[in-house]
């Protein structure tokens, strides 16, 4: 008896959906045993971390707040991992949106009304973040370099450029010498949640934003040329898709995202960028894009997911002491489990006797 | 004949399964010692199975296969060629930047030194009388001149079986010749050779005994030199040949496709460069390019589709209208479509459903798109249309492209093409790994949709499917295209050496080197 991997006729619908609810559960399972071996409580460990986040309601506009800028990460990323453009450097396009943003709201004037310094502030953020990713799309399309280096190395410059402008120009000079900005003034901040709800603002725009990506995926022309792209550039070119603008527009669409997730986390959450804004969230939302099948939807619920995960990852900190990586590490087992099944969706498993080859008696036609 | 003698090769009750289908189905064998035998069938009929098999690449499920009538059990193929046992492939695994000797020392089990390696070579070209260059890098030689480093490869090791797999699909009629010289030779000296082919003339020139598999089971062994070929071809499809009727007299309209001084350089390092085409294609035309593998044919196609620009926009005209410079979808909605040679991955898309890939050419010509968004039940119904009028066999527009055969997903991608009312349409191998019924209703497709009054532009490497599909014949060699002939007209030994150009015979071989070694590898 052995166990063989058969390939489908065609790939599982219901794997599609079955892996990344198994990866959930795998981890889940996993952690508790490790966390138990290591001298923890483990089954409680889980318990704080997957299942407190979701049945306290104090813990419900954390998990919003957490899963909106997850949730709008990755939506721009899913994008351009259905035409194979990995990019990798979200987390950089959201700390220059964040910075760009706060540039247009340190150019205007304190004073200026909300309807003009909000928006001004928005749309310099997911300026902002195309314009880190349009360096990785330059590269790759003028010299062929893989984008999957360049967007990560370039995280690296974009926290620099943070740290410089936060520690020089940019210095708040009433705040004690902190690297921090000063903070946006009244109009120029989002509420952390809409007033008399357990909604943020942000969490709201990923919901919209979840509705207009699963339109432009699933029915229009441009979805169906970045699907296309991803899966034959050849045909892509036969069918009339450029594949260098396919290039250019996922990542401008991705680093868009990411710069508007940075700058709605920084008006509406702190109020100012300090040294502490990078947070991780673009890395992450790799993490939801995958776990979600890079379908809007998907997304959006494995979005909520690693929210829960984050939250409950500090809840288990206080409640079980585990240590303070917890979240993070089940957050790579998540992305580890999903990678390694994904084989299910295209292979089934069966297992077969030892082939006896059937007993050759001689009987020559 | 020699009874007492065992068969070199004998299979007894061979199955094999793949996930969906019977591959192989109580197959029985027999090929006797210094015998030319020829396996027949249609793609698809587990003719590629069954060798697999005898060279240990796959394992049988049952069955027996005896060796010179002891039982062979070969794993790997590194012991069937132990064995004695050699395969020539359809495509050939050759590094195109090595020497030929280089190759050939690459693909051998025993090391030896290069000294012994190119004294063992010369003796094998001795002793078939064949001719190779160690010395030339690979990327330089024609397909036939790389076949034969393939057949020697196998020959160096002293085969007592050769199977050659379709090994005349990329040959001109005279490097054909050439090969069957070389393989009568061999089965002369006491190798038996197993001889794959769906070419029926070929089969009766060459062969002592054909089986002829259908279904991937064996369904009549016969003698090629006392049946016609179409005893054998219906034996092979298991049914009637149907004949294309094609419109007796024609006039044709006025010219629909031109060229003129097309000129491209090559696209990658491989590709080849198209030099100065000119060609003329009239409304009910049908147009053929001929050609060996590899000499611009897909160039060729791209140019014309739109997938590479001209350099100047009248390089290429439609209707009188300079297109050299549009792109794909502009050149679509004027009316100029085109059907690569590959299906999976370029004129479809495997893992996307007929209704996308319907929609991956369908969308603008049919007018599924508003506001930029797929109308998907108009892009169903025109896969459904294309589905039923070419007769595909699909579970329906759902299922994945990669689902369906060989030749009806080409007769979906023809089809897709065709009911979108081209003006022009190009073609590249519309029939290549297609079951002859499936070539016979695509052939029929053709010359109906010629004679609505559209130019149709046939690139193929099938010159019989040229010459009784097309009304004009051009040869296309190193990128150049030779001057138009009328079908008919033309003679086959003037078209095989228009398709063997400077490096179909030896001093033009040596021509050609000079040429390629101005930057010597």
């Amino acid at each position: 008896m052995r166990i063989r991997l058969e390939k489908r006729l065609t790939p599982s619908r219901i794997m599609q959906v079955a892996t990344p609810i198994a990866s959930v559960l795998l981890t889940m399972l996993l952690g508790a045993v490790i966390f138990e071996l290591i001298g923890f409580d483990g089954p409680d460990a889980i318990w704080q971390t997957f299942i407190t986040p979701i049945v306290a309601p104090y813990k419900w506009v954390d998990v919003l707040t957490k899963a909106a800028p997850l949730i709008i990460i990755a939506q721009g990323l899913s994008l351009g991992n259905q035409a194979k453009i990995w990019n990798i450097g979200a987390e950089g396009q959201y700390v220059i949106g964040a910075l760009a943003g706060a540039g247009a709201a340190f150019a205007m004037p304190a004073d200026a009304p909300s309807f003009i310094a909000i928006p001004a502030m928005i749309v310099a953020g997911i300026l902002g973040g195309m314009a880190w990713a349009a360096i990785p799309a330059l590269l790759k399309t003028r010299l062929r370099v893989s984008e999957v280096l360049s967007t990560l190395m370039f995280v690296y410059i974009a926290m620099q450029v943070l740290n410089y402008l936060i520690g020089g120009p940019w210095k708040d000079p009433n705040g004690h010498n902190f690297p921090q900005t000063p903070p946006f003034s009244p109009t120029q901040t989002l509420p952390h949640v809409i007033p008399g709800t357990v909604i943020p603002p942000g969490f709201v725009i990923a919901g919209v934003l979840t509705l207009l990506f699963w339109l432009l995926t699933a029915r229009s022309v441009y979805g169906f040329s970045v699907r296309t792209v991803g899966a034959a550039p050849s045909a892509a070119r036969y069918g009339g898709f450029d594949a260098s603008r396919t290039v250019w527009s996922t990542l401008m669409i991705s680093g868009g995202m990411a710069g508007l997730a940075g700058i709605l986390e920084a008006m509406s959450q702190l109020g100012q960028i300090n040294l502490g804004f990078p947070s991780g969230y673009g890395f992450t939302a790799i993490i939801v894009s995958f776990l979600g099948r890079l379908h809007p939807i998907g997304v959006f619920l494995a979005g909520l997911i690693l929210a829960v995960t984050y939250v409950g990852g500090q809840v288990a900190q206080t409640a079980v002491h585990v240590p303070e990586a917890t979240a993070g590490i089940f957050q790579a087992t998540m992305l580890f489990f999903i990678l390694a099944s994904d084989i299910l969706v295209r292979y089934r498993l069966r297992i077969v006797r030892d082939p006896r080859r059937t007993a050759p008696v001689g009987v020559p036609a | 004949m020699k009874v007492e003698a065992p068969p070199r090769l004998e299979l007894v009750g061979v199955s094999k399964s793949f996930p969906g289908v019977r591959a192989n189905d109580n197959v029985n064998l027999k090929v006797r010692p210094g015998e030319v035998h020829a396996l027949l069938g249609e793609n698809g009929a587990g003719k590629s199975t069954l060798v697999k098999m005898i060279y240990g690449i796959l394992a049988p499920d049952e069955g027996q296969m005896l060796f010179d009538g002891a039982p062979m059990r070969v794993h790997n193929p590194r012991a069937a060629r132990r064995l004695g046992i050699g395969m020539v492939f359809q495509h050939f695994s050759l590094f195109e930047a090595l020497t030929v000797l280089e190759n050939i020392a690459l693909g051998l089990d025993a090391r030896l030194s290069q000294r012994e390696l190119l004294a063992e070579f010369h003796k094998v070209l001795d002793a078939y009388q064949l001719k190779l260059d160690p010395r030339r890098v690979v990327s330089t030689l024609s397909v036939g001149e790389r076949q034969r480093i393939e057949i020697v490869r196998a020959l160096l090791l002293n085969p007592r079986l050769l199977i050659m797999d379709e090994p005349t699909s990329v040959l001109t009629p005279q490097e054909v010749e050439q090969l069957f010289e070389t393989l009568r030779r061999l089965a002369a000296s006491g190798c038996s050779i197993l001889y794959i082919s769906h070419k029926l003339h070929e089969i009766v020139a060459l062969c002592d005994t054909a089986t002829i598999l259908r279904g991937g089971k064996v369904v009549g062994a016969a003698d090629p030199k006392r049946e016609t070929s179409r005893s054998m071809a219906e034996m092979m499809i298991g049914g009637n040949l149907k004949e294309i009727t094609k419109p007796a007299a024609r006039a044709f309209g006025p010219p629909k496709l031109e060229t003129q001084g097309l000129s491209l350089p090559k696209p990658t390092e491989f590709g080849v460069a198209l030099r100065d085409v000119a060609l003329c294609v009239r409304a009910g035309e049908i147009f053929g390019v001929a050609g060996v593998a590899g000499n611009g044919q897909n160039e060729l196609l791209a140019a014309l589709s739109g997938e590479a620009l001209a350099t100047g926009a009248e390089a290429v005209i439609l209707s009188g209208e300079p297109v050299g410079r549009l792109s794909v979808t502009e050149r679509r909605n004027l009316g100029l479509c085109a059907v690569p040679e590959e299906r999976h991955g370029h004129a479809a898309v495997s893992e996307f459903s007929l209704t996308d890939n319907a929609a991956l050419t369908g969308r603008d010509r049919m007018e599924f798109v508003s506001f930029g968004l797929i109308d998907p039940s108009k892009a169903t119904s025109y896969a459904a249309e294309v589905i039923g009028a070419f007769t595909v066999k699909a579970t329906g527009p759902g299922a994945l492209a990669g689902s369906l055969s060989g030749g009806n997903l080409q007769k979906f991608i023809m089809g897709r093409e065709i009911l979108q009312r081209p003006e022009a349409l190009v073609v590249c191998q519309p029939t290549w790994g297609v079951d002859a019924g499936a070539a016979a209703a695509i052939h029929q497709a053709i010359v109906d949709l010629a004679a609505r009054g559209s130019a149709v532009l046939v690139i193929s490497q099938d010159l019989d499917e040229l010459l009784t599909l097309c009304d004009t014949l051009a040869v296309i060699n190193l990128g150049r295209l030779s001057g138009p002939m009328k079908v008919g007209e033309a003679s086959i030994e003037e078209i095989g050496l228009l398709m063997g150009g400077v490096h179909g015979d030896p001093s033009g071989t040596t021509e050609m080197t000079e040429h390629l070694h101005a930057h010597p590898a």
